[in-house]
């Protein structure tokens, strides 16, 4: 049931595109035609599906504060977390560079439509941003990780193959000069997101509950500073906490 | 621009309006949308990466010469993640809650386009002062857009900016919330930072007509 719920809820209620816009560079410059969109999508739902369980436990093993316990009970006081954006770039670069031989050598034609854009999934937000959003909230088991991974893939690709068929047909639609091309296409995906809004209360079922969690979401921002001062106020008790041991 | 060369100030200027990194080249707009809810987050966020655009500019152009074409994505991966640790630890220390409120959007300035761009396209070819002013530039051509969207989407979606109350008191039912206002809850809802950045473009593209795609 875990299992599902997290797949559904990355795919539909935490889209990557709609949902935190991470991505966009390449969903924007990549979405002219169907058939390139399609594959891009696919190479990115692989390597998020690598990249993220593989991240996982690279952060449960040597990052995380007292990771390290398993090479000795002396390493426990360690956190390496500082270390995680270097660590998890570098697992990504890695990943890509190898999802590059892999695609030359079996679909060059593939490779060829997607020519720079391939690399350049080693920049794409969404890949790094499952990896920090993987870690931010704490998901317990490889086995979620890896399921977390192919459901954000999965949500990128029908995001971008939804933008991809759209922008094929407006192409005969007479809009506005000045805000053809991009613009056009921006305020589009505005209006998707807000469709993908509505799948908020798809895992809450009832509606009282579903209503609550959106109103959550989006005053999040404004109550998180409201509770600035309490929090930054506890921060200062802390820290003279600290200086009082000392 | 006494104090810089005609081609310099170029340099600086470009970006601002004719050629903005986020609405002509379409870079780095994953972190541009995400934290745009409120005005002070996103002035941070311009201002974080105007400090490692900068400085990774410089970095880059002077390994230019000595960095190997096959593995330019790795070095500069391992610069702009260096950097963004730096920007990271100093939030983290000197304004925490900030920080929590950014998330994971200051470690996705690793892979904000903007600066992989500006590194391909400018600081492999240049000096280190002009990639400097280049760095400058464009990164605040990214702020500015910013700073735009994060204006109007604080003012009309909960009337305040930087967290005054400058349309009066909603609840109170002070200043214009006095004669009917209410405010624009969707403003603050993700979508709309979307919809905010495509009229930009629109009144852009309207007044600079040679910016038209077709």
């Amino acid at each position: 049931m875990e299992h599902i719920e997290l797949f559904f809820k990355s795919i539909f209620v935490d889209n990557m595109v709609f949902a935190y816009f991470l991505g966009m560079c390449s969903y924007l410059a990549v979405s002219k035609k169907v058939s390139t969109a399609v594959g891009l999508g696919a190479a990115v739902i692989f390597v998020l599906a690598i990249t993220v369980p593989l991240n996982w436990l690279l952060d449960q093993y040597l990052l995380q504060e007292g990771a390290l316990t398993w090479l000795g009970p002396e390493y426990a006081d360690y956190d390496l977390s500082f270390l995680s954006f270097i660590m998890f770039i570098a697992t990504i670069a890695t990943m890509v560079q190898l999802v590059e031989i892999i695609v030359e050598k079996f679909s060059p034609s593939l490779y060829n439509s997607l020519g720079i854009f391939l690399p350049l999934i080693a920049v794409n937000c969404a890949i790094l941003g499952g990896s920090l959003f993987m870690q931010s909230r704490e998901i317990e088991t490889l086995g979620l990780a890896l399921n977390y991974g192919i459901g954000s893939g999965i949500g990128w690709f029908l995001a971008i193959v939804a933008i991809a068929a759209i922008r094929e047909k407006i192409r005969y639609s007479n809009v506005p000069a000045p805000l053809r091309g991009l613009g056009i296409t921006f305020i589009i995906t505005g209006l998707m997101a807000i469709g993908f809004m509505s799948f908020g209360g798809m895992l809450t079922g009832g509606e009282e509950e579903a209503t609550e969690e959106t109103v959550e979401n989006t005053v999040g921002m404004v109550t998180t500073s409201a509770d600035e001062n309490s929090e930054a106020s506890s921060l200062v008790i802390e820290t003279t906490n600290d200086t009082d041991k000392n | 621009m006494g104090l810089l060369s005609k081609k310099d100030s170029k340099l600086i200027l470009d970006p601002l309006a004719d050629n903005n990194p986020i609405t002509i080249q379409v870079l780095g707009i994953c972190s541009a949308l995400a934290i745009t809810a409120q005005l002070k987050p996103s002035i941070v966020m311009a201002i974080s990466v105007v400090f490692v655009l900068s400085v990774g500019n410089v970095v880059i152009s002077l390994m230019r010469n000595i960095i190997p074409s096959k593995i330019r994505i790795i070095v500069q991966l391992i610069v702009v993640a260096t950097l963004v640790i730096i920007v990271d630890q100093v939030l983290k220390a000197f304004a925490y809650s900030l920080s929590k409120e950014l998330s994971v959007f200051i470690g996705l300035i690793i892979t904000n386009c903007i600066i992989m761009g500006r590194f391909e396209a400018f600081a492999l070819a240049n000096k280190p002062w002009p990639s400097f002013l280049d760095g400058i530039g464009n990164a605040a051509g990214y702020g500015l857009i910013l700073i735009i969207v994060g204006f109007f989407r604080e003012l009309l979606g909960s009337g305040t900016l930087f967290g005054f109350k400058v349309l009066g008191d909603s609840v109170e039912k002070t200043g214009l919330y006095a004669i009917g206002y209410e405010n624009n809850g969707f403003m603050v809802l993700p979508p709309m930072a979307l919809i905010v950045v495509g009229l930009i473009i629109w009144v852009q593209r309207s007044r600079n007509k040679e910016l038209i795609e077709d």
